[in-house]
């Protein structure tokens, strides 16, 4: 289930470490996977690490990130911790809820 | 784990309107109100406002369990595990030994929305089943949300907090779950987020007032679906020992009517009383103004009382107890020795320090403590600053304890000056069953002072007026009849 891109990267200052709560084979846990590789891929190829933690599995590892929606998406790193919750289907609000775009610029502002 | 519950609470008995299955708090008081606790199996909401003591409440609930092999989960949203701990030890409560039993379990569930970025569909699955486990890791019986309206405070999406919120109840009632949900008193509703909508079953009000800078704490049962209970405030006291409730529903006259006499501690009192003295468990009333003799006159009759071997309490509110003794004491009166052999009990107190509620429920833990079969109380004018109602109440209520508990009570009340004060003396007579009033002479006559007896219900008794002297020994009568003090002073 842990992702295997670790290898590879030898800063991990670098690494970002990325969990993933699902609940379950659902179809909102299928759709933020996908979601979430398809924008790691974009914007942070070669640098990433998803976790996926099934809490129907490992209900105890629900306590340590303090999970209470599913989907959550934990980053773990680089500091501070962030979360985000939902199925990851707005890409604009997954990129500035890990702080990979401004907030600021959210809305457009190229026009 | 609830098929088998649900099989036992299937039997629904028409005559009996209460046969929901309870679950006992350990709250005195309160499973006595609600006939055994709170529904078993069903989410309850306890609601009030900051500080009001739902927490303790829901903690005294799942401590009580947990002692009596049901075991609980606590859910905190607000306060950490450690805040907990330490809450509940200073009620007494020693919940790391449970915990450390594995009969009851913390389970802390923070969510900061500063932390929190939404995007798309969620559902609250991560909270059930981190309640799964926790119930699971004890097979618990029992659970305390507190307060799970954080949740609004930390997730936008109020839709689905409200649907999930919904399926949580359902959930643990599924599941057969004594279960307390606290909410914090909203402007218009009983809680902020209308949880009162959710929980059908039973909901509870806890309020906190002050007024001239004394505290009451009351209690009050809004909804109890398949129960009968009162519908009245019930006044509670938080101490060292947790929260206690005053089952004081009462006033339905119910007590047994006893032909026993006990005497006053006085001869000739008793004589005047049908030369027999006070019914057993009936009530006292010793009016007059001040220099009356009526502490005198009430503890005789505790005296008498631990002459007989019974046990009594007195109520001091005016004297330090060893004050008490001294001056009685003085009057012929050696109490000393009973309080020596634990007969006696003086607690004394301001009147002032606490609520009148806080009186009224110190003194049933003290009588249910000592179990006297007489108690004084001296004076009750002292609580006269708080209000006329307030004041009637609490002594119908007290009244109605004793009678139900056979101990008899005698009263003191001060008529400042020239009787202006008769107030409380209307409102509780109708309650007294004996009430003497007593007088000084007029100015410029020496020495005695008077005594009538008002009424006495159930027995004939003298309606003269006595005249009296306070000596060494004790109150000496000095002559029947209605001659004037002038032609009897010191005839010696």
């Amino acid at each position: 289930m842990k992702a295997r891109r670790t290898a590879r990267r030898k800063a991990p200052s670098d690494e970002w470490i990325l969990r993933l709560y699902v609940a379950g084979q659902s179809a909102r846990s299928a759709a933020a996977l996908h979601n979430l590789e398809a924008i790691c891929e974009q914007h942070l190829a070669g640098r990433y690490r998803i976790e996926l933690i099934d809490l129907l599995k490992q209900p105890q590892l629900a306590r340590g990130d303090q999970i209470v929606a599913v989907p959550t998406l934990v980053r773990h790193l680089p500091p501070p911790m962030k979360k985000i919750i939902g199925d990851l289907s707005n890409e604009e609000r997954v990129l500035v809820g890990l702080d990979l775009r401004p907030r600021r610029r959210r809305g457009g502002v190229q026009s | 784990m609830s098929p088998s519950r649900r099989t036992v609470t299937r039997s629904p008995k028409p005559s009996k309107p209460s046969s929901v299955e309870k679950a006992a708090t350990g709250i005195a008081g309160f499973d006595e109100i609600t006939g055994g606790g709170l529904p078993r199996g069903r989410p309850t909401l306890v609601c009030g406002g900051p500080g009001c003591g739902k927490t303790l409440f829901a903690q005294q609930f799942l401590v009580h369990g947990a002692a009596h092999g049901e075991n609980g989960v606590f859910v905190t949203f607000e306060e950490t595990e450690d805040d907990i701990l330490k809450n509940a030890a200073s009620v007494g409560y020693d919940v790391p030994a449970l915990i450390a039993q594995k009969r009851l379990v913390l389970e802390y569930i923070r969510v900061e929305r500063s932390e929190i970025e939404e995007t798309g569909e969620y559902d609250l699955e991560g909270l059930f089943i981190r309640l799964d486990h926790a119930l699971r890791s004890v097979r618990a019986r029992r659970i305390v949300l507190d307060t799970i309206e954080s949740l609004f405070a930390g997730l936008d999406n109020a839709g689905v907090l409200r649907a999930e919120l919904r399926r949580l109840f359902a959930w643990l009632k599924e599941r057969g779950i004594t279960a307390i949900i606290t909410g914090e008193r909203g402007v218009d509703t009983l809680t902020r987020q209308g949880l009162e909508e959710y929980v059908s079953d039973c909901v509870i009000f806890l309020d906190h007032r002050v007024n001239d800078q004394i505290s009451t704490r009351r209690l009050r049962i809004v909804k109890y679906r398949g129960s009968s209970h009162g519908t009245n405030e019930y006044p509670f006291l938080i101490d060292r020992r947790g929260i206690a409730v005053l089952p004081v529903t009462s006033l339905q006259l119910i007590h047994r009517a006893t032909s026993e006499r006990i005497s006053t501690g006085l001869d000739w009192l008793d004589a005047m009383l049908g030369g027999k003295g006070y019914f057993r468990a009936s009530s006292v009333l010793l009016s007059g103004g001040a220099g009356t003799a009526k502490t005198t006159l009430a503890a005789y009759f505790l005296d008498a009382a631990c002459r007989r071997g019974e046990r009594a309490v007195c109520f001091q509110f005016e004297e330090s107890p060893a004050q008490y003794t001294r001056n009685m004491q003085s009057v012929g009166l050696g109490l000393d020795r009973w309080i020596k052999n634990g007969r006696l009990k003086i607690h004394a107190a301001r009147p002032t320090l606490y609520g009148l509620e806080f009186h009224l429920a110190t003194m049933h833990r003290e009588v249910d403590e000592a179990q006297p079969s007489v108690v004084v109380i001296d004076p009750l004018s002292s609580f006269v600053g708080a209000s006329f109602d307030e004041v009637n109440s609490m002594v119908m209520r007290l009244i109605d304890y004793l009678k139900v508990k056979d101990i008899t009570a005698v009263f003191t009340h001060l008529i400042p000056g020239s009787g202006a004060s008769q107030e409380v003396e209307v409102g509780v007579s109708s309650l007294i069953d004996t009430w003497i009033l007593l007088r000084n002479s007029p100015p410029g006559e020496h020495g005695g002072r008077y005594l009538s007896i008002l009424k006495s219900r159930g027995m004939s008794h003298s309606s003269d007026r006595r005249s009296f002297e306070l000596t060494d020994s004790g109150p000496v009568v000095l002559a029947a009849g209605r001659e004037s003090p002038a032609q009897r002073r010191r005839r010696r």
